[in-house]
């Protein structure tokens, strides 16, 4: 379409050449996160990450199932506190809110999603831990770790749900307007089928996020290295786990720390592979 | 490319949304358990926010003035201001933006206007970017230590801090660059055609003024996820508070003084609520110029690339 000269080839040689530092960062990632992770797993195998007694690298103990289990159940509870609050945020916005208080909670929203996670963590710390504290001590816990977590998620589900929202055809609102249902009906029964599959990716970025947050869980969860049992327990993630221990970790145990890095990278993988099957299995896009 | 004249009509369509909303007002005046629950949502989302920002605010003013920002840190934080922690912060952030800008600029030109969607070079880079948008700043720390502090030899420095947050930023940057040039008219690119202009004067004096906009917008989100970090410089940046005298110097960034503060040092949360003031204010401008900057140019673009760079 456009005049080709032939200086043009260097400037395309050298956009290649960004193009290839950028899309090759992915992949330096993985390599080295496998030759550090490779010590270890050439010593003892993978199977002791599992079925090992507990984690204590020092006498080559190396169980973190404990930790995966934080991890997963933080996640969990984050994403069914924050996945209605999320959605319904959107919903508020689009369907339910005047124009300008739409507007102003959107930007409130997106600030939200731009504060940092140190400052969420910082005020779980001085806040949310003593109060939870005052009535199921030590405070520091599975459920602070939830709530954090769950408002640092909300923002990224209300802005992906608020943006598939409003993709909804304006001829489906219209249609039922013109049948005469009601608004939360227009809701449940129009606009969350036509925007499905936008919801689900929010979800999966939320997931995302959630499983790799590190900072405010560190700092409110407590750290202790168990498989919580109740709500009121602390407990440790995988990602709080590296931040703690890399400090002073040597040999084997920084060997083990990568291993960790390596299966959150699998995680992250299996979701934008999910993410990318179901934006393309949407049906309405 | 992507861009059609056809794609004027949804825009039409989207106008007709307020009033299919305004239908559905009509139809529900009737009280519904539904909104007042959506309502109550709202509030409480709004209320949470309001209570972390007036609760930093409160503490945190009182500690702010000219000596705290001019002065360094005195018993392990506890006392003293912040100095040498703003200035690893603003270096970290520099090594990060001279770094990322033209690498992210440049791929994201290759994406949108030299590589077919369909292509598999274009599909490769773009798979990778979104993974990379994917990986949690804590395996970007644990690589950063393994190549920049380790295999390059950088050591805890400024320059290993800021080069692991370079490789965070660029899916970002990337992003919003791209959008940036996709909604430049392809009229230009037609005109600037029939011109006769060769694809680098085209891209210099016609497509880079008028993509402007998404280049800063992306430039701002970029430096907004960059000084919110914490995880992925504790083991590159280091922790150390000293006022950095080079690159290759430990330099400690305002996000991790704050985790210091708060986690490690016993009373050292007034000065911990004072630097998390100041991030939030850093952030806020940072953000807010974003917002303005996107306004300012929507107005200013069109007339201004017309006038100057394209048709002089």
């Amino acid at each position: 379409m456009l005049n080709f000269f032939r200086s043009d080839t260097l400037l395309i040689s050298i956009l290649k050449g960004c193009a290839v530092v950028a899309g090759a960062i992915v992949v330096l990632i993985l390599v080295f996160l496998i030759t550090e992770a490779l010590p270890v797993l050439g010593q003892v195998g993978l199977l002791p990450f599992f079925t090992d007694p507990s984690w204590h690298p020092a006498e080559t103990l190396y169980n973190f199932t404990p930790m995966l289990w934080g991890t997963l159940l933080v996640t969990a509870g984050a994403m069914v506190v924050a996945t209605p609050l999320g959605i319904l945020s959107a919903v508020f916005c689009q369907y339910y809110a005047p124009s300008s208080i739409a507007g102003l909670y959107r930007r409130l929203i997106e600030l939200l999603a731009g504060m940092p996670s140190v400052v969420y963590g910082f005020w779980g710390l001085v806040e949310l831990v003593p109060l939870i504290g005052r009535f199921q001590p030590p405070g520091a816990s599975l459920l602070a770790g939830i709530a954090i977590l769950s408002l640092m998620i909300l923002p990224t589900i209300a802005l992906t749900a608020d943006a598939s929202f409003a993709k909804v055809p304006p001829e489906y609102l219209q249609g039922s307007a013109a049948l005469g249902l009601s608004r939360w009906a227009t809701v449940r029964g129009v606009v969350f089928p036509a925007a499905k599959s936008g919801l689900f990716t929010g979800l999966i970025l939320g997931t995302g996020r959630a499983i790799g947050e590190t900072m405010a869980v560190l700092m409110v969860c407590g750290n202790v290295v168990q498989t919580p049992k109740s709500l009121f327990e602390p407990m440790r993630t995988l990602t709080a786990n590296i931040a703690l221990e890399m400090a002073y970790a040597m040999g084997n145990h920084r060997s083990a720390l990568f291993v960790s890095g390596l299966l959150l990278m699998a995680i992250i993988l299996v979701l934008v592979a999910i993410a990318e099957m179901i934006s393309k299995g949407g049906i309405y896009e | 490319m992507s861009k059609n004249p056809l794609k004027t009509k949804p825009q039409a369509a989207t106008e007709n949304l307020q009033p299919a909303t305004e239908n559905l007002q009509r139809t529900t005046d009737n009280f519904q358990v539904s909104t007042v629950m959506i309502w109550a949502i709202a509030l409480f989302v709004t209320a949470v926010f309001l209570w972390i920002l007036s609760d930093i605010v409160w503490h945190g003013v009182g500690q702010i003035n000219w000596e705290f920002l001019t002065t360094a840190p005195k018993n392990a934080g506890r006392e003293g201001g912040i100095a040498p922690i703003l200035v690893s912060t603003i270096l970290i952030l520099g090594v990060c933006m001279t770094v990322s800008v033209p690498i992210g600029v440049g791929t994201a030109i290759l994406l949108a206007e030299f590589t077919d969607t369909k292509s598999i070079f274009g599909r490769l880079v773009r798979r990778s970017l979104d993974v990379l948008a994917g990986v949690p700043s804590i395996v970007f720390g644990l690589f950063g230590n393994a190549f920049f502090c380790k295999t390059l030899g950088l050591g805890f420095s400024i320059l290993s801090g800021g080069l692991t947050l370079a490789c965070m930023v660029l899916p970002i940057l990337i992003r919003s660059t791209e959008e940036g040039f996709r909604a430049v008219s392809d009229d230009y690119r037609l005109s600037a055609t029939a011109l006769g202009l060769s694809r680098t004067t085209t891209l210099w004096n016609v497509l880079l003024p008028a993509a402007a906009p998404g280049v800063v917008v992306g430039l701002v989100l970029g430096i907004g996820r960059a000084i919110a970090e914490t995880a992925a410089l504790i083991f590159t940046s280091g922790y150390v508070d000293r006022m950095p005298e080079s690159l290759l110097d430990s330099g400690r960034s305002l996000s991790i003084h704050i985790f210091d503060l708060s986690m490690n040092v016993t009373g050292g949360n007034a000065n911990a609520y004072a630097s998390a003031l100041v991030l939030l204010v850093l952030l806020l401008l940072i953000n807010g110029t974003a917002a303005w900057m996107t306004q300012y140019w929507l107005h200013r673009k069109v007339e201004s690339v017309c006038k100057h760079s394209a048709f002089e």
